[in-house]
């Protein structure tokens, strides 16, 4: 499967092999890190940024395909839709069915509340399904939420909300065993001890994990207790609208069927938005990990009834996503496989850093070494590569370590005839992760009254840069903190008469800003045509 | 010029790249997918497929995201299977091997044809699995069927009306949950957190200008 340049490559790779094993690579200073940061990673190329020349943020920079997506008109007029006969009439409203979304959507009922979701395709189909490597929490009696909490800290530039990141760190251990007590089956040692390995940036081993089906695992059983509670679940129907009531307070959403455009409307004493990321944006073209409806809808609608986003100008770009082969170009390598030996090395087999830095400083480095140091190996078609040394595994642990660890990236690459036991694998960074995104207070609530925000679609709690494992753990802190929150909310909530004003209110703005587009949004889906010409040309 | 070949999109023939999987050469034909498609990276099982290459008499099953087309392949999605999925109070039932008789009592009908195990993209040993759960052996169940991504290829094939994937779920959660060894660090953790005992720890931290944080992170000590 591998090209004649890749071979005469690992050659160099395996001879350095033996000699790297049992050394560790020094790891950057700060200035060191800064600078990279600043020549190589992709958040700091000004020309793919644009201000905001309207709305809660205005004159912030934000990606420039995100700015076209903020700056759209909705797909709707307010008279499309007849708001005094709502389809749907609940006490919380949940719109997305990924980690967040179900977690809130638990605990919403748990607190009495009438809830529902809505989701824009399966149930599931999520992020969260494809989180591979772990989930953090500071459980181990050598580590605390405190020292959890300088390691977020450092990772995310010190930009951190304090108040939301003393949340994750101390609630952690909570989620985890919550999770535990719903039978999610964590890695563990025989005597109950969760086994447990660093991630990049962490100063402790807290990533826990049901080997690299850590995700799949967890959305598999909160899905499952969803639909045990008897909760309603609407699928492949998207949210294209929030609803706000006379007092300007979140009061439902407008809804979308996938298949047949049907619009439906949802009334809501409480709105939660846990719609996820926004890899399918493909930011600067960068291939993506996320799945296949990740358009950043949930900043969309909130920042049109007024909320601000926070931090919308960072994202976080994996630094090692699929170079090759091309059926699975941008997929998630997981971070795992450094965290139990894999180097990163070189086209001449140099391991030119420590593997285990914070996911921006790795991934600058790895385009550092190809764009400017040349020693990236090429790919057929286009782009470069550079090795994730995956021998070198069970030379540390023994064989039959990565089909127990890692038998989804094993299982990934033996479909393209590649056995990462025996060889190495390319990988280049793919966009993984949306750091910003909507503004909340600690209790999950946005600028908008009644409108909450868990998971992805928050910005703020990892500052502008994330840790592995802080994300499954963010949308299980944040996803149940928000179920609870709106569910108490409706309580104390009478909706007053409902309306879509602020479309036409939006739209004004938009003119007045100067601002002309025949674009709508939310995006919803991705259009993929693979250069076939007949589309292309059009 | 790309090399490409024949494919047969639920029987109609198209001509795309050879290198595309089967959900990229929906895609170049110029299907825009709402079904059939999640996470595109092979753990979600959106994308169940069942093909046969022309003038082969076997049925083949993939993953539509994680499978290269081949020259006269002849492919039909299977983007949704009605499958059983009972309901249960996980605080309520017991690991034991009444549950599955009380909730999914055809698992004792499998007639030992195997047709499941062959049918998983996965490469799980299906039919095991379920032999595990009738003995009431969770634990082995749930380790043999981890990997699931719970496509339903396999119940499409059953003759017993098997939802394997459900079985193999309610076993892992009873594993999780109630056959598992307990973690006494995390319950201890859980429980000193409640009591208040890094509140003053997190404080402190919380109150420091970020000069003071960044010269505590430069400096932190990274365990081995």
């Amino acid at each position: 499967m591998y090209t004649q340049e890749m071979l005469d490559s690992i050659k160099k790779v395996e001879a350095t092999r033996s000699s790297r094993i049992g050394v560790e690579p020094r790891r950057m200073d700060a200035d060191e890190k800064d600078n990279l940061l600043r020549e190589f990673h992709p958040d700091y190329i000004v020309s793919q940024f644009t201000e905001l020349k309207m709305g809660p943020n205005k004159g912030e920079k934000v990606p420039l395909e995100l700015a076209a997506a903020l700056q759209a008109h909705s797909r709707i007029k307010a008279s499309d839709v007849d708001l005094s006969n709502p389809d749907y009439d609940v006490d919380v409203l949940v719109i997305g069915g990924g980690g967040a979304g179900s977690s809130a959507a638990i605990m919403a009922h748990e607190g009495g509340a009438n809830v529902m979701i809505v989701t824009k395709l399966r149930h599931g189909d999520a992020n969260t399904m494809m989180a591979e490597g772990g989930i953090q929490a500071a459980d181990k009696p050598n580590d605390s939420p405190a020292i959890h909490y300088l390691d977020a800290m450092g990772g995310g530039h010190f930009k951190n909300v304090p108040e939301l990141l003393e949340k994750l760190v101390c609630e952690g251990p909570d989620a985890v065993k919550w999770l535990n007590d719903l039978g999610v089956l964590f890695d563990k040692e025989p005597d109950g001890t969760m086994i447990t390995t660093h991630g990049g940036g962490t100063s402790r081993k807290r990533m826990h994990a049901a080997k690299d089906y850590t995700g799949a695992e967890i959305m598999r059983v909160l899905r499952d207790e969803v639909i045990n509670r008897g909760i309603p679940v609407v699928d492949f129907t998207s949210a294209v609208e929030i609803i706000l009531d006379e007092n300007g307070k979140a009061a439902g959403a407008v809804l979308m069927n996938m298949e047949t455009h049907d619009l439906l409307v949802a009334k809501a004493k409480t709105v939660i938005i846990a719609t996820g990321g926004a890899g399918r944006m493909h930011y600067q073209g960068f291939p993506t990990s996320n799945h296949y409806g990740a358009t950043a809808d949930g900043l969309v609608l909130a920042y049109r009834v007024g909320a601000p986003l926070l931090y919308a100008y960072t994202l976080q770009y994996h630094p090692t996503g699929v170079a090759y082969p091309s059926q699975i170009y941008g997929a998630l390598v997981t971070e795992k496989v450094r965290s139990i030996g894999a180097m990163l090395v070189n086209s001449e087999g140099e391991a030119f850093m420590h593997p285990l830095e914070t996911r921006d400083v790795a991934a600058a480095s790895i385009i550092r070494e190809c764009k400017a140091r040349h020693k990236g190996v090429d790919i057929p078609g286009g782009g470069y590569g550079i090795w994730l040394d995956t021998p070198m595994i069970e030379m540390i642990h023994g064989e039959g370590t990565i089909e127990k660890r890692i038998p989804a990236m094993l299982r990934m690459y033996l479909k393209y005839d590649i056995d990462m036991r025996k060889v190495p694998i390319l990988i280049y960074p793919t966009l993984h992760y949306q750091n910003g995104g909507i503004k909340i207070a600690a209790d999950g609530m946005s600028d908008v009254e009644n409108l909450y925000v868990a998971g992805e679609a928050v910005g703020g709690i990892h500052g502008e840069n994330r840790l592995m494992g802080n994300s499954l753990l963010d949308v299980i802190v944040f996803g149940r903190n928000a179920g609870v929150s709106a569910a108490a909310k409706a309580k104390k909530t009478t909706v007053g008469a409902l309306t879509l004003d602020h479309i036409a209110k939006f739209d004004k703005e938009l003119a007045d800003a100067g601002i002309v587009t025949d674009k709508v949004s939310p995006i919803l889906l991705p259009r993929y045509t693979h250069g076939n010409p007949r589309y292309e040309a059009k | 010029m790309q090399d490409m070949v024949n494919v047969y999109l639920m029987g109609k023939k198209y001509v795309v790249p050879s290198n595309l999987t089967i959900m990229g050469a929906m895609e170049y034909s110029g299907y825009q997918l709402v079904r059939g498609c999640g996470c595109r990276c092979g753990f979600c099982g959106a994308c169940a497929t069942i093909y046969r290459i022309k003038g082969e008499r076997e049925l083949k099953v993939c993953l539509a995201c994680q499978t290269q087309v081949q020259d006269n392949m002849y492919v039909a999605t299977l983007p949704f299977f009605p499958l059983i999925k009972q309901v249960y109070d996980i605080e309520k039932v017991k690991p034991e091997q009444a549950v599955m008789m009380q909730l999914y009592p055809e698992i004792y009908s499998c007639i030992g044809c195997n047709a499941c195990t062959k049918a998983c993209p996965q490469g799980l040993n299906v039919m095991q699995y379920i032999a595990y759960a009738q003995r009431g052996d969770f634990k082995k169940c749930a380790e043999e069927s981890f990997d699931c991504v719970m496509c339903g290829i396999c119940s499409s094939r059953c003759p017993a009306g098997i939802t394997h994937p459900q079985v193999a779920l309610l076993s892992r959660r009873l594993t999780g949950k109630y056959l598992a060894p307990k973690s006494e660090h995390l319950e201890n953790r859980v429980k000193e957190i409640n009591n208040g005992d890094f509140k003053e720890l997190i404080e402190g931290l919380m109150g420091k200008p970020i000069s003071e944080l960044k010269e505590l992170y430069n400096t932190r000590v990274i365990e081995k």
